[in-house]
């Protein structure tokens, strides 16, 4: 049995932006370290996309070298913290631990947090910097994959700036993923300050494109190298009928108003209004984290979802608690129209019954609509959760970065190199939207990639 | 940071600001637009380039106090700071992609509906600039409402006037004034109607009856101006288009302005709420 790691209670925790899971106790992770079985090729290495060395890393926890444990963590993982809080481990490192077979997987997920977390309240120093090579490298966007590239670029000697379109620096970590999830000022504007620590220069509202060219970058500003992790912000709507009347927002736009703006404060400017009922639109952990906000501003809050439960992409950890909160799923259920008031404002959705038919070419559950199954609900605001695809200025502006039909931007798959000279891209940017650890394996991964073109190319 | 270098009250409620900015100074072009955040808790609000310096780095934005954060940004005095102004966000005009050639032989006609002179001038000056023929109508409630006048006849076009009391100008709208114009036998290859939506609404109606090419600056709600939120949405042709990267300016004759109109009111009662929180805005 896994050692259960506490949570703030249910009563408590919607009433408030709170972090939800408190984390392991020294104690406590000793104890959950101690379940591992330090395997030889251990699969749950296999299954983590940027390979941390698991088995390593929960050996030193057992014998409570925590210092240690981070050193090794930080070799492939710059941000434990993060990761350790919203990495979908069940598919990931922990779905592939042997342990799991039988009974619990190693919680490895909150192993890694807990050592995270100590290198921050600790105020350790796990970087190892290389000699200055005095050579500029620009990176735009502030999310997982530009502030791993940075990180890994200045490690290596570069003079590194992040250039940042909004006020704040983090990507998705800040507008996106909740409080309660996800702390700011205790965990993601740490993580900030210790790439500050490494010498990183961060620029915000700064729209490269716009404000700056790519070719600015390099022709006037002396950048060498640049690195483009802008991300997959750009919100999908179903295009139903009544989608735009008032009080319906993409989740980003409600997050965002939520988190980066703070509107859930009295004290803050943006307003944010949400009513009684709210129905959120989709099943993956953005959906989760509109639901659970919308929860928390008091409204009675439904997921519609076109397929089953087992469907949704969601990370467990998120469904589990946006249950326990009092969600309500109303799943094999897609909206068809959205009904407005004469003012234009929001008060009901047609809904319509779906089933599962077949597997689609990625093995997936095919929803069909069920004939004459139509119904209407009264909501105050409807949330679309359906999906985002890449931030568009770059390449709107940039005609030498080439995209293809999903508007991603095309690169070469293990160094991140676009179509334009010097120019790299990795995370969202690149692969629609996906994960944090993703889009930080990306971003290392580039980092490497360039330095080797600036070690080759001009000396 | 960025400096307020100097403050000027161009009316009673509207105040100029000129900013140091340099990056955004350098790239700025007419019909784009800058998002504003005066402090920690504020929120973000778009304001269009009225005018930019690049050698000095200087951009001047012209604010209308409608609510509590344009009143709060108006308490703000020369050498204070705003903490965040970004951008050029948003598409420049049409014409800035035209090179002379193309722009030589056209005649525009610019349509400003108060505050919406400010909009107007960096178009009207560049276009000046190239020596293209400009005439200008501005609009407003009554003579002191009319802004920038002076500055737009200084770049020499004629400047053509409505109030609706009559205190300057002729009595009657900037509706009245295109129709006079067009039936004085003036030809127009574009008007540029920017102002109040349901201005542009009826400069679009009536321009379309008269076969003239119109373009609309679009003032959507926005919170990040860069396409990630969706709150600018509008619908132009019977598409879907956010204003903040696929506008702010669009093909006047296919926008539904009723829509634009709704949207534009939905935080109204957070807003008369806030603005009571903050007590009456006593800036002047
Ligand atoms: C609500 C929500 C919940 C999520 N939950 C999880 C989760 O639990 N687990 C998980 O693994 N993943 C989750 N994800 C996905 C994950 O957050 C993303 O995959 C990840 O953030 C992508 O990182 P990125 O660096 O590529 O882009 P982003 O994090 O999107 O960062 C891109 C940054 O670039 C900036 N930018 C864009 N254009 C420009 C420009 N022209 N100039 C300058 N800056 C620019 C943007 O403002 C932004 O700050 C979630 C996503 C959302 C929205
Ligand atoms: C591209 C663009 C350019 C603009 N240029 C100018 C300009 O040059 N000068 C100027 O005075 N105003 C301009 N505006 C409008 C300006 O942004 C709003 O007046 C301002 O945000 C109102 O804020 P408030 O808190 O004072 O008023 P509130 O009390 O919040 O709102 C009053 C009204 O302003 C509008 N509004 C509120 N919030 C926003 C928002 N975030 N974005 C857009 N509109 C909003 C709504 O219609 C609302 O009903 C522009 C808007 C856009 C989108
Ligand atoms: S980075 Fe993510 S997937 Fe890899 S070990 Fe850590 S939590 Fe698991
Ligand atoms: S598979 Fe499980 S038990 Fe084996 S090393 Fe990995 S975490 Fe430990
Ligand atoms: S303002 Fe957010 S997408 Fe336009």
């Amino acid at each position: 049995m896994r050692v259960p790691v506490k949570e703030l209670k249910v009563e408590e925790r919607i009433k408030c932006f709170d972090e939800v899971c408190l984390g392991y106790s020294e104690e406590e992770a000793v104890l959950e370290a101690s379940r591992c079985l330090n395997c030889k090729s251990a699969n749950c290495v296999k299954k983590c996309p940027v390979g941390v060395d698991i088995p390593k890393f929960i050996e030193y926890i057992k014998k409570r070298e925590f210092e240690k444990a981070a050193e090794i963590i930080f070799k492939y993982n710059s941000l434990p913290s993060i990761c350790g809080r919203v990495c979908p481990q069940e598919i990931q490192c922990e779905g592939g631990c042997v342990l799991g077979k039988k009974g619990e997987a190693v919680a490895i997920g909150k192993l890694e947090r807990f050592i995270g977390d100590y290198v921050l309240n600790n105020d350790i120093d796990v970087f190892k910097k290389e000699p200055k090579k005095n050579k500029k490298v620009a990176v735009v966007g502030s999310g997982p994959a530009g502030l791993s590239c940075a990180s890994t670029l200045a490690i290596l000697g570069y003079d590194v700036t992040i250039f940042e379109a909004l006020h704040e620096a983090g990507g998705v970590l800040v507008y996106g993923i909740p409080e309660f999830r996800l702390p700011k000022e205790k965990i993601v504007k740490k993580e900030i300050e210790n790439l500050l620590k490494l010498g990183v220069e961060i620029k915000t509202n700064v729209i490269v494109g716009r404000t700056v060219t790519l070719n600015q970058l390099f022709d006037e500003l002396g950048y060498e190298a640049v690195f483009i992790g802008t991300g997959a912000g750009l919100p999908k709507f179903m295009g139903i009928k009544g989608e735009n009347a008032n009080g319906v927002y993409s989740a980003n736009e409600f997050l965002t108003r939520a988190n980066l703006m703070r509107a859930f404060l009295d004290e803050y400017d943006t307003p944010l209004k949400i009513g009684k009922r709210v129905a959120v639109i989709g099943g993956g952990n953005v959906a989760m984290d509109a639901a659970r906000t919308a929860v928390r501003l008091g409204a009675e809050v439904h997921i519609i979802y076109r397929r089953t439960e087992d469907e949704m992409p969601a990370r467990l950890e998120e469904i589990h608690h946006a249950k326990e909160e009092g969600v309500i799923f109303d799943v094999l259920t897609n909206p068809v129209e959205i009904l407005a008031d004469e003012n234009g404002w929001v008060k009901g959705m047609v809904l319509r019954k779906m089933e599962l038919k077949g597997v689609d070419e990625s093995g997936r559950r095919i929803p069909v609509e069920v004939e004459g199954s139509d119904y209407v609900e009264e909501f105050d605001t409807v949330i679309m959760a359906i999906g985002t695809v890449p931030n568009p200025i770059i390449s709107y502006t940039t005609s030498e970065i080439k995209i293809n039909n999903k508007r991603c931007i095309v690169v070469e798959e293990d160094t991140g190199k676009t179509t334009m000279e010097g120019v790299y891209a990795g995370g969202d940017a690149v692969t629609g939207a996906a994960t944090v650890i993703l889009a930080m394996g990306a971003g290392k991964r580039a980092a490497y990639a360039i330095d080797h073109y600036l070690s080759n190319n001009n000396n | 940071m960025y400096k307020i270098i100097e403050k000027n009250f161009l009316a009673e409620n509207i105040v100029m600001f000129k900013i140091k900015a340099p990056m955004v100074a350098k790239s700025a072009k007419p019909g784009q637009f800058v998002i504003v955040r005066i402090d920690e808790k504020g929120e973000r609000i778009p304001l269009t380039i009225c005018d930019y310096d690049r050698s000095l780095g200087t951009v001047s934005i012209v604010v209308q106090v409608v609510g509590a954060s344009t009143c709060k940004m108006a308490k703000l005095n020369q050498g204070d700071y705003i903490l965040d102004f970004a951008g050029p966000l948003g598409n420049a005009s049409e014409f800035v992609n035209l090179n002379e050639e193309e722009l030589k032989n056209k005649k525009y006609l610019f349509v400003a509906g108060g505050v919406g002179a400010a909009p107007i001038y960096p178009q009207v000056k560049y276009l000046r600039q190239l020596g293209v023929y400009c005439d200008v109508i501005i609009g407003a409630r009554s003579k002191e409402l009319v802004i920038l006048k002076e500055d737009i006849e200084k770049l020499g076009c004629r400047v053509y006037i409505s109030t609706d009391d009559g205190s300057l100008g002729i009595r009657g709208r900037v509706t009245d004034l295109v129709k006079k114009l067009v039936e004085e036998g003036n030809t127009y290859d574009e008007v540029v109607a920017i102002g109040p939506v349901v201005m542009m609404k009826f400069v679009s109606m009536l321009t379309k009856e008269l076969n003239i090419k119109t373009t609309v600056s679009l003032n959507s709600i926005m919170v990040d101006g860069t396409g990630m939120c969706g709150a600018c949405r509008v619908t132009v042709g019977g598409q879907t288009k956010f204003t903040c990267t696929d506008g702010p300016e669009f093909d006047g004759h296919l926008v539904d302005y009723d829509e634009v109109i709704k949207r534009q009111n939905m935080f109204r009662d957070e807003e008369v709420r806030r603005m009571h929180h903050t007590s009456e805005c006593s800036c002047f």
